[in-house]
């Protein structure tokens, strides 16, 4: 079991030293970014030209559905979220610290990428995760 | 290249059969589209069979099995929700090509209840809940959303989809269900994933549905031509890249290019399409299609379904069978299904919701992942 939290997903990443970080693969022929490593574009098909980029940690709340129903053991309701990221990278996860109620939601709501544990889930070793979530920016 | 046309199609209702197998569900349906034609299964050159939750399990050969082992190919797809629509496709193309002149398309499914998507882990930590959802009627939801946030759209809108669509399944006696929703029923019913609740959520249901597709020469010799049915388009498109579509299923961008391919293989536009049954597994997509199909100009969705437009008795009615809402959306059987109720229409035999002097229909699906497959359809003659 490692002494320290495992990411979530493939494109968290957890520096030995220094904060977690989200990152993207961008193709130098036409500029899409992805979500984790790959080495073709699905955009444009180059091979080759994909590097490493830090995703920004703000963006904008694109789209969402506040979830009531899911699969058994899963708390509800939460937010499932679509955000824009300032460099226009697309990512879904869940916008937290916010009502769960359209009121309280709106459409391109600056929102913070925020690293947390992943809500106390564990793989069948015992490990634990680090996750990423949304919340509203904090208004300056 | 020959034309090719529907002679015979049929569609079991829709229900929960526990106690059939797969392959005697599409046998049902493939017998009674071969007695709508007068044919027998020696008639057929090859079987294209659709389905998803067997999708390694041979269920064309084992179906074949139950109903005449006559030794001809049988091609099994699997194409997410589009798998009916795919295995009609690949029967028409080989009619097409001139591989053969008389073939069987099955769809069947048979589907538990309860929530579609959102796997868990193979390894590491189930990820719904954490990073989003996966489940339909979340994903569904967020795509209703971005219409939403483009042109205002609202939770009322979405609604009517399912009260129209309920109540044309009023008339549908092969629909899973033949019951009135009013609007406060559908808007206070359960929420599952906002803004769809629970009844604007399509119903897991068991059922198969089938067609036999033939040359013209050969639905000549036969003498079908009188109630045959003309395959005038038959598109299937995948995603094209968009910018979100890796985290957010694009089902916009898929069909829209699949719908001007059809109107450009038909030779016909969306004004000439007299009724439309759509892929509305939530009632938020009804709405996306409306645009996507061409029906309206961007943004006029939410004033198509006010206005009674897509009703039955309306300018283009959408769904008349009760769309997969309230019919129900066996996945491998859908696209054969809604094959079944257009050319139903035209054949002028859909009785209490006939669609009156309907000469051209367009029966679309899409299957997340993503495939979208449109037919235009026009009675011969």
């Amino acid at each position: 079991m490692s002494d320290k939290p495992l990411a979530a997903v493939e494109y968290l990443k957890i520096p030995n030293d220094g904060e977690p970080y989200l990152e993207g693969y961008k193709c130098g022929d036409c500029s899409a970014t992805f979500l984790g490593e790959r080495s073709v574009c699905s955009k444009c098909g180059a091979r080759d030209q994909m590097s490493a980029v830090t995703l920004p940690n703000t963006g904008k709340l694109y789209s969402y559905s506040i979830v009531y129903r899911s699969f058994p053991g899963i708390e509800v309701p939460y937010v499932s979220a679509i955000v824009d990221l300032d460099d226009g990278t697309a990512i879904k996860g869940n916008l937290i610290n916010v009502d769960p109620d359209p009121d309280s939601i709106s459409f391109d709501m600056p929102v913070e990428v925020v690293y947390a544990d992943a809500l106390g889930r564990k793989d069948a070793d015992g490990n634990a995760y680090l996750s990423y979530f949304f919340q509203p920016a904090a208004t300056a | 290249m020959t034309d090719a046309y529907i002679v015979g199609v049929d569609m079991i209702k829709f229900g929960r059969f526990p106690d059939k197998t797969v392959p005697q569900i599409g046998a049902q349906a493939a017998l009674m589209a071969l007695d709508d034609c007068g044919l027998t299964i020696q008639d057929m050159q090859a079987l294209y069979c659709g389905n998803l939750g067997q999708a390694s399990g041979m269920v064309g050969q084992r179906m074949l099995q139950e109903i005449g082992q006559t030794g001809i190919p049988v091609v099994n797809v699997a194409n997410a929700c589009a798998t009916g629509a795919t295995a009609f496709r690949e029967a028409w193309a080989s009619v097409k090509a001139g591989l053969y002149d008389c073939v069987l398309a099955v769809g069947v499914e048979q589907m538990g209840k309860g929530l579609l998507g959102g796997a868990g882990a193979k390894v590491g930590i189930p990820k719904e809940g954490l990073l989003g959802s996966g489940t339909m009627p979340a994903v569904f939801a967020e795509a209703g959303m971005e219409h939403a946030r483009k042109y205002g759209t609202t939770f009322e809108q979405f609604a009517k989809v399912s009260v129209k669509n309920h109540h044309h399944s009023t008339l549908n006696p092969k629909a899973m269900y033949q019951i009135e929703t009013p609007l406060d029923e559908v808007m206070n019913a359960e929420m599952i994933s906002y803004p769809n609740t629970k009844l604007m959520c399509s119903v897991n249901v068991d059922g198969s549905a089938a067609a036999v597709i033939c040359s013209e020469k050969k639905a000549k010799e036969l003498g079908l031509m009188n109630r045959a049915i003309k395959v005038r388009a038959s598109v299937l498109a995948s995603d094209p890249w968009q910018e979100r579509d890796l985290v957010m299923p694009d089902v916009n961008s898929c069909t829209r290019k699949a719908a001007a391919e059809a109107y450009e293989m038909a030779g016909v536009g969306p004004d000439d399409i007299n009724l439309i049954e759509l892929h509305d597994c939530f009632a938020t997509a009804e709405i996306l299609h409306y645009e996507n199909l061409g029906i309206c100009k961007d943004g006029e969705a939410g004033r198509l379904i006010d206005d009674g437009e897509v009703a039955l008795g309306g300018r283009i009615p959408v769904n008349v069978s009760g769309g997969l809402l309230s019919k129900g959306h066996p996945l491998g059987a859908t696209g054969i299904a809604n094959i079944y109720e257009v050319s139903t229409h035209l054949r002028g035999e859909a009785g209490g919701r006939q669609v009156e002097g309907a000469k051209i229909g367009l029966t679309h699906v899409i299957g997340l992942g993503s495939a979208c497959a449109i037919h235009v359809l026009e009675k011969a003659g």
